[in-house]
């Protein structure tokens, strides 16, 4: 063991999680509607299948993108050997458009300030190397990705301390949460270097209010911190309240030419917005030279495929593309949300009320059997082995309340979505006695019509805290 | 504290390619450099960053990048600017792919994201196991194989994908080294190996310091001084990395050489890690000996020590692919199979350029006159280089691979010394237009020597880069002296058959060959 470094040999990397258990399982056991119809539904993965049709007829009608051409003459050996840190031009200035279109062109993107890297996995990580040193802090709102454990910890030897939120108030950041979380990682005797969140979040499905990104600006700015912005799920944004991002905060503040806008970085992706997770695309946008700089050094180590950048280059350049592509995800995502919160209400689940993503938060406190974590991990594990769902327990997302889990809806067909709840719902019924469940369904209905944005509706049948706003 | 750190303001680094050869990092550990005092805002900001990032260990501060910058300026065309700088710095392959291009052109499917005429678009997109595509890597365990004579065998299940082998080289740095731990190196070596495997792992790398006295080979006693010194310095020794074949000297490793790596680690206990990046590129009558194929000789295949060789690879030399980020590591040890995979989700190979790799490199026929073809034209342009020089009355060692020749200009130096290489470098540069690299970039104990890249321009470019060398040479004195008389004797020593051994050209006292 001593011939291996201690980061090979520890499980920082997080990926010995009992967790796994449920990806095992799918492994073993994946539905399929002819070949495996009670196979286990994989709901566990944020993955977006809603509109490849859309970019399968552009490469139909645009096949030079892919075959290494460019009005009819052959690049390929200017792309074989194009492996410049710095980007291909063409594609560092389609990504600043399409993130401009996806704040509907209300802040620009300077394609200067912008470095590629493979995928957002390597963007945050190489932000951790060029923001902090071994043993700094980040503090991130709980709950958050599982895999920026891996992602902002492993290698670099920074910690995350959390920003406790709460279902009292929908999950939302507060001033005083902030300052726990910096008090915290002071007795711990850590120093803070910044502060990342996930706008739109992941797990929550919500996107980031006005009101929490001026505390968020404020924070750092008292605090001399940083600012990581993952905007990753920017383009999945299908109802409102629309898309916030930190950049318009910092315009319409009028930061843009103080201290603090150097401090503020945000990361993209095209994983999720157009699906490509396999093509290894992600983006750090920073103001501060520096960090462009070094960044872009630092992107030596995980750079995009020069046959990729070319492909998307094109693609994402053709306006009529991105337009129509933007408004139809849209369209499909919010149908398919509905889908999947028709059906949950169905069986008497509710989930926080959401705007964007790619799942839903869904509160399955009331099928607890205590509130606690072990009965978390129970219900889990009944719901992969018996209903055969894949969905994620909260507590890997690091959440602090029991009971709520992520549950994706644009991964699978709507043929399976509908399978799916029909499982749960049967589950469900199964578990408590038919007449609660509808009468809960009654409430439910009812409570809607009262227009309380983002408050968890509980279904408690235990004593629970009143909610506060 | 403050960290006082050059600043790295925006150079005026090259848009047309990376920086692979081009760091000059003397420090031996990643962090502040020169001081100068800075404003208190600067300084406050400087705080605010981590100290890889107000370090210059990325090493690309150097002098050295002025090549670059006059090249960018002024970059040589054979039409539109015949006088330009011709770019010798470089070392990409551009001799074969005419040979690509016409297997892409009889293999449509496989850029098109298609398989048999399906559209497998929505599989590509969504794949991104760090597992790596099963038939890429089986591909490429077989390509490895082809290479070194189908003599070893690769398991496709201890290959690691990475983007490249910059990431692959950092990503073994993370698993075998803790900050502070050093890897042994033979000089001289890649200047990039200062960033890859020290920038962000805080790793130390130690020389073993190989002389032109016997064609830079790696003794012994080399070994074993670079182990004790760093031993003086404090540093735990977690291994030693070689780059067979060379780069810069373009020599493979002869059995010796790695017999003596596998018995050195073999009693330290320690890894090797062995980057065959070019073994693809090996030309000469000698047969690429790989590290596999030593074990395999010795029979330690399932010891102990088995575990402890690494090998990296990538497609950017022998198939001229910088662009597509393809590395590999190989390892026989499980846990560092693991880990690297697990490290590899922060360089994936793209999906897209996975599935068209495998397509290509699954074609046996495409495999087998590729790697013919292109060992052809590689020691014909080799050849070309060290005629062309020869006449200049410049020798170069010996070499049988790589993109490049290291060749002697120590009769061209004012003095001794690594200023008077610096300065013959910028006459070099500015005077006859040709950017090539000084030893120094690369670490060499000894000033004068330069590697000079014959792969990356066509053969007329090469050919004039030639004669502007010829006409520098002699007209500096001791050019006119040497090249007269040293061409006859170059021709009279290159009949004896001398492996690897400088041929010196001395007016000056010099330390008698030892072999």
């Amino acid at each position: 063991m001593g011939l291996l470094s201690r980061k090979a040999t520890c499980n920082t990397h997080g990926q010995d999680s009992s967790y796994f258990l449920g990806w095992e399982e799918y492994e073993k056991n994946p539905y399929d509607e002819i070949k495996n119809p009670d196979g286990i539904i994989q709901m566990g993965l944020a993955e977006n299948q809603l509109s490849f049709d859309l970019i399968e007829s552009w490469l139909d009608k645009n096949p030079e993108a892919a075959n290494f051409k460019r009005e009819g003459q052959s690049i390929f050996r200017e792309l074989a050997l194009f492996q410049d840190y710095h980007g291909l031009p063409s594609f560092k200035n389609a990504m600043a458009d399409f993130m401009s279109e996806n704040r509907g062109n209300r802040v620009s993107f300077d394609p200067k300030k912008l470095v590629l890297t493979a995928g957002a996995t390597s963007a945050n990580e190489t932000l951790m190397f060029c923001l902090a040193n071994h043993g700094d802090a980040f503090l991130l709102p709980t709950p958050y990705y599982p895999g920026f454990d891996r992602d902002l910890k492993w290698r670099t030897g920074v910690e995350i301390v959390p920003i406790q939120c709460t279902s009292a108030n929908g999950f939302r950041i507060t001033k005083s949460a902030l300052e726990e979380a910096y008090e915290l990682a002071q007795k711990l005797n850590l120093k803070v270097k910044g502060v990342l969140i996930t706008n739109p979040s992941n797990p929550l499905g919500t996107t980031s209010t006005r009101t929490e990104l001026n505390h968020l600006v404020d924070f750092v700015t008292r605090k001399n911190i940083h600012l990581i912005s993952d905007e990753i799920y920017s383009g999945t944004v299908f109802t409102s309240p629309g898309f916030i991002s930190v950049m318009e905060v910092l315009k319409e503040k009028k930061l843009e030419h103080t201290d603090v806008f150097k401090r503020v970085h945000i990361v993209y992706s095209l994983s999720k917005d157009l699906g490509l997770p396999g093509f290894r695309v992600g983006v750090i946008y920073s103001n501060d030279d520096i960090v462009v700089a070094a960044a872009t050094k630092m992107s030596s180590f995980g750079l995009i495929s020069s046959q990729t950048q070319y492909l998307l280059s094109a693609l994402l350049s053709d306006k009529n593309f991105t337009k129509n592509y933007l408004k139809e995800n849209q369209i499909r995502l919010k149908n398919r949300h509905k889908k999947l919160l028709a059906g949950l209400e169905a069986a008497g689940i509710d989930c926080l009320k959401s705007n964007a993503g790619l799942f839903c938060w869904v509160d399955m406190r009331h099928l607890l059997r205590s509130n606690t974590f072990e009965a978390e991990i129970e219900l889990w594990k009944k719901i992969v082995y018996e209903v055969k769902l894949n969905i994620s327990p909260g507590s890997s997302c690091h959440c602090n309340e029991p009971g709520w889990f992520r549950v994706c809806f644009a991964n699978m067909s709507e043929q399976t979505l509908k399978v799916a709840l029909n499982r749960l719902k049967m589950f469900v019924d199964g578990q408590s006695s038919t007449t609660r469940s509808q009468s809960e369904h009654q409430r439910l209905k009812s409570l809607r019509k009262m227009k309380v944005s983002n408050w968890v509706f509980r279904l408690s049948f235990q004593d629970r805290e009143p909610e506060e706003r | 504290m403050f960290l006082l750190a050059s600043p790295t303001t925006s150079h005026s680094i090259p848009t047309k390619t990376l920086i692979q050869d081009l760091s000059l990092s003397f420090s031996l550990s990643p962090h502040y450099s020169s001081l100068r005092p800075k404003s208190l805002d600067f300084k406050k900001k400087m705080k605010q960053l981590s100290t890889k990032v107000t370090s210059n260990g990325h090493g690309q501060d150097s002098s050295y990048f002025l090549g670059w910058e006059e090249y960018e300026k002024n970059p040589y065309d054979e039409i539109k600017n015949p006088n330009g700088m011709i770019q010798m710095g470089l070392a990409e392959n551009q001799l074969c792919f005419d040979l690509i291009e016409s297997w892409l052109a009889k293999n449509p499917d496989a850029a098109s994201l298609k398989r048999n005429g399906q559209s497998i678009f929505r599989e590509l997109a969504l794949f991104q196991d760090y597992h790596g595509m099963p038939e890429f890597k089986k591909a490429m365990a077989e390509f490895m194989e082809e290479i070194r004579g189908n003599r070893v065998t690769f398991d496709p299940k201890k290959i690691v994908l990475a983007a490249g082998s910059t990431s692959a080289n950092e990503t073994l740095m993370f698993c075998l080294a803790e900050p502070g731990d050093a890897f042994l190196l033979p000089t001289p070596y890649y200047p990039g190996f200062d960033r890859d495997l020290k920038w962000r792992t805080g790793a130390e790398i130690v020389p073993i310091h190989c002389s032109s006295s016997n064609g830079f080979q790696i003794t012994e006693s080399a070994l074993q001084q670079a182990y004790q010194q760093a031993q003086k310095l404090d540093l735990k020794v977690k291994g030693v990395l070689v780059t067979n074949p060379s780069n810069p000297l373009g020599t493979a490793l002869t059995r010796r050489e790695l017999n003596l790596l596998v018995d050195f680690i073999t009693s330290k206990n320690i890894h090797l890690i062995s980057d065959e990046i070019y073994s693809g590129t090996m030309f000469g009558f000698e047969q690429f000996i790989s590290v596999m194929d030593v074990l395999k000789d010795k029979k330690l295949e399932n010891t102990d020590v088995s575990k402890r060789v690494h090998v990296v690879y990538s497609l950017s030399k022998d198939l001229g692919l910088p662009g597509f980020r393809v590395g590999a590591i190989y390892s026989n040890d499980e846990m560092i199979v693991s880990a690297a995979t697990k490290m590899s989700s922060f360089g994936l190979v793209s999906s897209q350029t996975q599935y068209l790799l495998s397509a290509l490199l699954s074609d046996k026929k495409f495999t087998s006159q590729y790697l013919e073809e292109n060992q052809k034209r590689l020691k014909s342009r080799q050849k070309r280089l060290v005629s062309g020089l020869e006449s200049a009355g410049i020798t170069c060692l010996r070499s049988n691979a790589g993109l490049f020749c290291w060749v002697d200009m120590r009769h061209l130096l004012d003095t001794n010394t690594f200023e008077a290489e610096l300065d013959l470098w910028k006459k070099i540069v500015y005077n006859v237009k040709l950017n090539i690299s000084p030893g120094s970039s690369c670490h060499c104990t000894e000033p004068g020597w330069f590697r000079v890249c014959f792969a990356n321009m066509s053969e007329d470019t090469l050919d004039l880069a030639l004669k502007r060398l010829k006409t520098f040479v002699e007209s500096t004195d001791c050019g006119r002296m040497i090249s007269r008389s040293s061409h006859e004797r170059l021709k009279s020593l290159r009949k004896k058959t001398v492996s690897n051994w400088v041929f010196r050209v001395s007016w000056s006292d010099r330390v008698p060959d030892e072999r």
